[in-house]
């Protein structure tokens, strides 16, 4: 038999980027790169951004909640999991197939899509359908922006978002529990919408990968689930697209999915949230109609039965 | 069965209270945590989860003493109230936090969740049903009442168990490892009854009640 080299060494014992980026900013000495290796995100420059008109004046939930609790079932279902394994992801290179009713479609590298946006920070509540609720200053641009640039041709009504699927980074994907890749819509008028933002940092910094590095869409009047992550395919039709929590679950999910307290999730209530982030006494809070952003974006909406389109 | 006997005597020699203490652990376990900032962004839900879950698995210990005496031969009789009482005090907190912490005597909610949403109805129904099991679970309680009729009361905890596992399952968004397999567990535990209860019917060697 040939000598082959063999070794029992695995792909996941090879130092992951995390940790010598880390050692990086701390060699660098710099402070603000160095406290962002410290809490295990990837040590780049900051973000330059402008402050934006839109933003709550509402204190910002910590980098720490912000990052260690969330829902993304690529990397599993409990709320740390995100936390324990996004690390896995690759985020470089990462295209964006733009498809469907476009007049420029293609795949766009991130250095397209960030060329020629000015990003904001964004400070937005963010409500969550399991009735939590966070303050989240994201760094973005509006999703207008980018819709505009590839022309969105004159039959587009919907734009439908994928996530990008690879297992072998995912752990959440290698079971079933979603029918991947995790989909999500909006009307166009929504997508088009000043408030709607695609996000691509945090506080600052790029995306941390738990939280859908490195481009996600945020639209806050929606509860969470709607803001779907680590974008790859964003696609202009004219009909409404399949969205995963409503192919799942079509009773509890809709395809709006605006926050409404007066339309309860059949299994909670939404009347009220808890803000994450006071601890073992978090106050419960009445939620607002579309999570306080109605004077915005209400007249999307006039002449609509919210309880049918819920 | 040499294995089984050394069990049963083990069980036999073992006082009741270390099973309290033992069984008092995860709570205090759980505590800590929550004082040492352990318990992540949301500490509310990791407390009510945990304790839900503890009531769960004592629940599931209960059941399991009478199986583990017939299959086996290992007889635990002796601390199976100290387990029903535990599962009992577990699932009390999990209540206790859903109320103070999690709706904060929100009550005009709380019934209004209790009426309309099925996993919320469905675990009150198995807290209800486990009352009068805690209340009676003394000797003077079976003095009382008669073991026959003591007996009788006391199959609620299967009611209880089969509450405790549709309320998990009825919770998750998506069903995951945990909630079906204490529904396998339970629901296994409650069939294995079913078919004493069968044979003892067909009279097929019946072994008296469970």
């Amino acid at each position: 038999m040939p000598y082959r080299f063999r070794t029992s060494l695995k792909s996941s014992d090879v130092t992951p980027k995390s940790a010598w980026m880390n050692r990086r900013a701390l060699l660098a000495g710099a402070g603000g790169a160095a406290f962002a290796g410290a809490i295990g995100l990837p040590a780049r420059a900051e973000l330059s951004y402008v402050k934006s008109p839109y933003s709550t004046q509402a204190e910002p939930n910590s980098l720490e909640d912000i990052t260690s609790y969330n829902n993304f079932y690529e990397f599993g279902t409990g709320k740390d999991d995100p936390a324990r394994h996004a690390h896995q992801l690759t985020t470089e290179p990462w295209p964006v197939e733009i498809d469907g009713m476009v007049g420029k479609p293609g795949t766009y590298d991130m250095d397209d899509i960030l060329g020629g946006v000015t990003l904001e920070e964004r400070i937005y509540r963010f409500r969550c359908v399991e009735a939590w609720s966070m303050v989240i200053p994201w760094i973005g641009f509006p999703l207008a922006d980018l819709l505009r640039r590839v022309e969105p041709g004159p039959g587009a009504k919907y734009v439908a978002f994928e996530t990008l699927v690879r297992p072998e980074e995912m752990p959440g994907q290698r079971r079933a529990i979603l029918d991947w890749p995790y989909r999500e819509g909006l009307r166009l008028d929504e997508a088009m919408h000043p408030l709607t933002i695609l996000a691509t940092g945090l506080y600052g910094d790029p995306m941390p990968k738990q939280n859908g590095a490195p481009i996600r869409l945020v639209v806050p009047w929606k509860y969470g689930f709607k803001s779907i992550k680590s974008i790859v395919r964003i696609t202009l039709t004219d009909r409404e697209p399949p969205t995963t929590w409503n192919m799942q679950n079509p009773r509890e999910y809709g395809f709006y999915s605006n926050v409404n307290p007066e339309v309860d999730h059949p299994r909670w209530s939404q009347a009220t949230e808890r803000r994450i982030g006071g601890g073992l006494f978090s106050s419960r809070q009445p939620t607002l109609m579309f999570n306080g952003y109605g004077e915005e974006v209400a007249g999307l909406y006039a002449g609509m039965d919210l309880t049918k389109h819920y | 069965m040499r294995f089984a006997e050394r069990v049963t005597t083990l069980g036999r020699r073992l006082p009741r209270w270390p099973v309290y203490a033992a069984g008092a652990l995860p709570a205090a376990w759980l505590a800590f945590r929550l004082f040492t900032g352990g318990l992540g962004a949301d500490p509310v839900k990791v407390v009510e989860h945990e304790l839900g879950e503890w009531g769960l698995v004592f629940l599931i210990a209960t059941l399991s003493v009478t199986p583990l005496r017939r299959v086996a031969g290992i007889n635990l009789m002796k601390h199976r109230r100290a387990l029903g009482l535990l599962a009992f005090f577990y699932v009390l907190l999990h209540l206790l936090t859903w109320v103070l912490l999690d709706m904060q005597l929100l009550w005009a909610e709380m019934l209004k969740d209790i009426y309309k949403r099925p996993y919320i109805t469905v675990g009150m129904a198995g807290f209800a049903a486990m009352v009068p099991l805690a209340v009676t679970a003394n000797n003077r309680a079976i003095r009382r009442m008669g073991a026959v009729a003591w007996q009788r009361l006391h199959r609620l905890a299967y009611l209880a168990a089969a509450a405790g596992a549709i309320h998990y399952l009825l919770l998750v968004k998506t069903v995951t490892f945990a909630p079906a397999a204490y529904a396998g567990a339970v629901f296994g535990l409650l069939a294995l009854r079913a078919g004493w209860n069968r044979r003892l019917r067909n009279g097929l060697g019946g072994l008296g009640p469970t």
